[in-house]
C-alpha cells in the first residue's frame, strides 16, 4: 500500500501555473492601483479593450472622415487634394430629392432608394418570421432539435455560398425554372425583371439571417417563467391575450435586440445580393454599399473620397435610426 | 596539427560563407497573373526553366481572378505593396507604377523593333521611350457564329462587308427557325462595344484629343443595341441583369449552343478549342461594317514590371528571357493567342492546335488587324479609356432595362466622364 503523501494531487498540479500567473500579474496590479487608487481599476481593466477599439473602429472613422473631405485618386491621405465639403455637395445635389434623375449623382440616390425598400420589407418580414419561428420551436413538437437545427444552418453558409446556391436556383435554366416547365408554366427571367430581383434579394437575404434571429428570439422565449403561462391558464386567458399580454412584453428586450441588428445589417446589405443580382437589372438592387464599393473601387478612376463621403452618410443615417429606436424604446419603458 | 586545425575551420568557414551567400542571393520575384486559358500552365513551364537557369531567382506565380486585376491590383499598387511583375490589360491606366526597364535589358533595341507599336500603349502622356512590357497577347474584337446552326436551318453566312443590320436578320432567322432563345450575344463591356460604334462613325475624340464620347457614329451603335434588346435579338438577361459596369461574357451561353452570334474576341479562341471542340461549327467571321468602317477593337494584355520592385535587375534579366522570340514563340503557339511581336507575327508562329476551327479564327483575327480604324488605335492608347467604356456600358445598361432613356443616358455619360477625368486631375 502507498503511503498517502506519494498521491498525486491534479488539483494542486492545474493550479500551480496559474498561481504562477497571478502572483506574477498581482505585483504589477497593486502598483496600479496604488497610483490610480480602487475607483480607478476598473478603467484600467478596460484599456485593453477600449484600445482595440480604438485602433480598429474610432480611429479608421476619423480616416475615414477626412478621406471625404479630399480629392483625387491617390491613397495616402497626405498625397491628396483637400476640397473642404465639396464631395457630400456633390452627393447631395438635387433638385427634387424624390426623383433621382435630378439628382447630379443619381446612383446614390437610387442606391438610398432601393436600400430604404428593401430595410422596409426585409426587416419587417424577418422579424415576424423568426418571432413565428420561435414561438414554434418553443413548444413541444416532435424533432425539435432537428428543426433548430435546419433554421439555423443558413446562418453557418458564407453569404457568397448563400448567394450562389440562389442565383444557380433562379437562373434561366436553373432548378426553379426547370420546376415551372415540369408543371407547364413559362420560364420565369428572374434577375431580368427589377420587381422579381428585389424579392429574390429580400428572400434569400431573410432565409440566410433567420437562424440567427429566431435563436434570439427563442433564448427570451425560454426566459419567461413558466408560472406566468401557468397563472394565465388558470384564470382561462385567452392564448392570443397571453401573447400580447405576457409573451410579447416580455420578449420586447431580445425584439429590440432583434429589430436593431436586422436593421443596422439591412442598411449594410452588400455581399449576398452582389453575387446573386450584381445589383441588377440596371440598378434596381444595387444599394448604398454597392454604390460605396462601385465608386471606391471598380472605376478606373478610384473616387476614394466620394466614397467616404457617402459611408459618413450612410453613418449618420444607421446612426440615427438607432436613437430613434432607442428613444421609442425608452418611451415604451416609462410608460 | 595546427596547419590541418586550420586548414579544416577554413574549410567549415568557406562552405558557411558558401551556404549562406547562396542564401542571401537568393532572390524571389512575385509575379500575379490571371487566367483566360492555359496560359497560366504554359507561363509556369517557361519560368521553371527560367529559375534552372538562374538559380539565384526564384518567382511565384500568382493567379488571381480577372476582376482582382481590375479592382485590386490598383490599390496594392497605390499603396506601394504590388508585385515585382503583373499581367494587366489596363495598358495605359496603371502606367505610372511601372518601372522604366531600358536600364536593366539587354537589347533595348530589340524591345523597340518587335514590341514598338504596343510600348506607347504603356507609356504616360508625353513619355516617348520608356519600356515597361511587353504584350502577352494582342487581341482583337469580332464576332463567332455557331455555323452549325446556320446549316441546320439551310440559311448562309451573310457574306464579305455584310453590315450589323444584315448580321441581326440572318441571326434572327436562325434563331427563328431552331428555336433558339438568344440569336445574337455581347460582352457585357464597353470595349467590346466601341469598335462597332467606330464602324458607325464615332470619333471618340474630339478635335483637340480630349474625349468625346457622344456623336452620332456612337448614337446610331447603341440605339441598335438598344432596339436588339427590346425586340429579342439579344437577351436582356446577359446586359440587363448586372449593374454598373460590371463585365459580363456569354462565352458559356455559346458554348452551350444557346447563342447564334457571339461579340467578344480572339482571347475566346484557346476556350472555345477546348471546351466546344468539334461539338459543333464556331466559326470566327470578320467584324461586321457600319456607314464608316469594319472595325473591331485592338486591346490585349501585357506583362509589365512595377516600379516598386526592390529587385529590378532581377525584373529585367526575367523579362528578357521571356521576351525572347523563342520563349514567346512557345508562349504564344502554346496559348494559341495573336502574338503581339513583330517578328512573330510576320513569321508566323506555329500554333499547338490541329482544330481547323480554331486554325481559322487565328486567321480570321490576325486577318482583321488591317481593317482596325486609326481611331480604335487611340482610343486603346489613351490612358483614360476605361472611364469611357465603363460609363458606355453602364449608363447603355441603364436605358436598356428602362430606367433611364438613351438621351438621359447620353448626358450621363457625358457627365460620367467629365465628373471622373476632373477628379484624376486633381492629384
Amino acid at each position: 500500500m502507498r503511503p498517502d503523501t506519494h498521491r498525486l494531487n491534479v488539483g494542486a498540479v492545474a493550479a500551480a501555473p496559474i498561481n504562477l500567473l497571478g502572483s506574477l500579474i498581482e505585483v504589477p496590479l497593486k502598483a496600479i492601483q496604488r497610483v490610480v487608487g480602487i475607483r480607478g481599476m476598473p478603467y484600467v481593466f478596460l484599456v485593453p479593450n477600449l484600445g482595440f477599439f480604438g485602433i480598429f473602429v474610432v480611429v479608421p472613422l476619423f480616416i475615414n472622415f477626412a478621406f471625404s473631405l479630399t480629392g483625387g485618386t491617390n491613397l495616402f491621405l497626405s498625397d491628396r487634394v483637400y476640397t473642404g465639403a465639396e464631395q457630400y455637395e456633390f452627393l447631395l445635389d438635387c433638385e427634387n430629392f424624390t426623383d433621382s434623375g435630378s439628382c447630379r449623382e443619381d446612383r446614390f440616390w437610387r442606391g438610398i432608394f432601393n436600400t430604404t425598400v428593401f430595410v422596409f420589407f426585409q426587416v419587417g418580414f424577418l422579424v415576424l418570421f423568426s418571432l413565428v419561428t420561435a414561438l414554434i420551436l418553443n413548444r413541444e413538437i416532435r424533432g425539435r432539435g432537428f428543426f433548430r437545427a435546419v433554421y439555423f444552418f443558413p446562418v453557418l453558409l458564407s453569404p457568397v455560398v448563400v448567394a450562389l446556391i440562389w442565383k444557380w436556383i433562379l437562373l434561366r435554366d436553373g432548378i426553379l425554372n426547370a420546376f415551372l416547365v415540369t408543371i407547364g408554366l413559362e420560364k420565369i427571367l428572374f434577375f431580368v425583371s427589377p420587381q422579381w430581383a428585389m424579392f429574390w434579394a429580400i428572400f434569400v437575404s431573410i432565409w440566410a439571417h433567420m437562424g440567427f434571429y429566431t435563436l434570439i428570439l427563442l433564448a427570451g422565449l425560454q426566459a419567461i417563467p413558466p408560472d406566468l403561462y401557468e397563472a394565465a391558464e388558470m384564470d382561462g386567458t385567452s392564448k392570443e391575450r397571453i401573447f400580447w399580454r405576457i409573451t410579447l412584453p416580455l420578449l420586447w428586450p431580445n425584439m429590440l435586440v432583434v429589430i436593431v441588428l436586422a436593421l443596422i445589417k439591412g442598411v449594410q446589405i452588400f455581399d449576398e445580393v452582389y453575387v446573386l443580382t450584381g445589383g441588377g437589372p440596371g440598378t434596381a438592387t444595387q444599394f448604398i454599399v454597392q454604390y460605396i464599393y462601385n465608386t471606391g473601387f471598380t472605376n478606373q478612376v478610384q473616387n476614394f473620397g466620394l466614397a467616404s463621403a457617402a459611408s459618413v452618410i450612410l453613418g449618420v443615417v444607421l446612426f440615427a435610426l438607432t436613437l430613434m429606436q432607442l428613444a421609442a424604446v425608452r418611451r415604451k419603458d416609462s410608460a | 596539427m595546427r596547419t590541418r586545425k586550420t586548414k579544416a575551420l577554413s574549410a567549415v568557414a568557406v562552405a558557411f560563407a558558401m551556404a549562406t551567400t547562396s542564401v542571401a542571393a537568393e532572390t524571389n520575384l512575385r509575379m500575379t497573373w490571371y487566367n483566360d486559358g492555359i496560359e497560366g500552365e504554359v507561363m509556369r513551364d517557361l519560368l521553371d526553366r527560367f529559375e534552372a537557369a538562374n538559380p539565384e531567382i526564384s518567382v511565384t506565380l500568382d493567379v488571381v481572378p480577372y476582376k482582382a486585376i481590375l479592382e485590386s491590383l490598383p490599390v496594392q499598387l497605390a499603396a506601394g505593396e504590388g508585385p515585382d511583375l503583373a499581367r494587366v490589360t489596363d495598358l495605359g491606366g496603371l502606367s505610372e507604377h511601372y518601372l522604366d526597364l531600358a536600364p536593366y535589358i539587354s537589347d533595348p533595341a530589340y524591345w523597340e523593333s518587335n514590341f514598338g507599336p504596343f510600348l506607347k500603349w504603356l507609356r504616360l502622356p508625353g513619355d516617348n521611350s520608356s519600356i515597361s512590357g511587353f504584350m502577352t497577347q494582342l487581341t482583337v474584337t469580332g464576332p463567332y457564329v455557331n455555323r452549325t446552326l446556320f446549316e441546320q436551318a439551310g440559311l448562309d453566312l451573310p457574306g464579305e462587308g455584310a453590315t450589323w443590320d444584315d448580321w441581326a436578320a440572318a441571326v434572327n432567322e436562325v434563331a427563328d427557325a431552331l428555336e433558339i432563345p438568344i440569336p445574337m450575344a455581347w460582352d457585357r463591356s464597353g470595349h467590346r462595344v466601341s469598335g462597332p460604334a467606330i464602324s458607325m462613325g464615332a470619333m471618340m475624340f474630339d478635335a483637340d484629343g480630349n474625349p468625346a464620347l457622344v456623336d452620332d457614329g456612337l448614337k446610331a451603335m447603341t440605339q441598335r443595341l438598344y432596339d436588339w434588346h427590346q425586340d429579342g435579338t439579344m437577351a436582356k438577361e446577359l446586359w440587363g441583369s448586372v449593374s454598373g459596369s460590371s463585365y459580363l461574357g456569354a462565352n458559356e451561353d455559346f458554348a452551350n449552343a444557346q447563342v447564334v452570334m457571339y461579340m467578344s474576341g480572339s482571347w475566346q479562341i484557346p476556350q472555345f478549342a477546348g471546351t466546344i471542340g468539334d461539338a459543333f461549327d464556331w466559326w470566327a467571321v470578320p467584324a461586321p461594317c457600319g456607314a464608316a468602317a469594319c472595325s473591331g477593337m485592338p486591346g490585349g494584355a501585357a506583362l509589365v514590371a512595377m516600379k516598386d520592385t526592390e529587385h529590378p535587375e532581377q525584373v529585367g534579366m526575367l523579362m528578357d528571357y521571356l521576351s525572347s522570340e523563342e520563349a514567346l514563340a512557345e508562349f504564344y503557339g502554346r496559348t494559341l493567342f495573336i502574338p503581339g511581336h513583330l517578328g512573330l507575327a510576320s513569321g508566323g508562329v506555329d500554333f499547338d492546335t490541329e482544330d481547323p476551327r480554331a486554325r481559322h479564327a487565328l486567321e480570321t483575327f490576325a486577318g482583321a488587324v488591317p481593317t482596325i480604324s486609326p481611331i480604335a488605335f487611340d482610343l486603346q492608347g489613351y490612358p483614360s479609356n476605361r472611364v469611357m467604356f465603363n460609363a458606355l456600358i453602364s449608363r447603355l445598361g441603364e436605358a436598356i432595362v428602362g430606367e433611364i432613356s438613351l438621351d438621359e443616358a447620353y448626358d450621363r455619360m457625358e457627365q460620367d466622364i467629365e465628373q471622373q477625368l476632373a477628379e484624376k486631375a486633381r492629384n
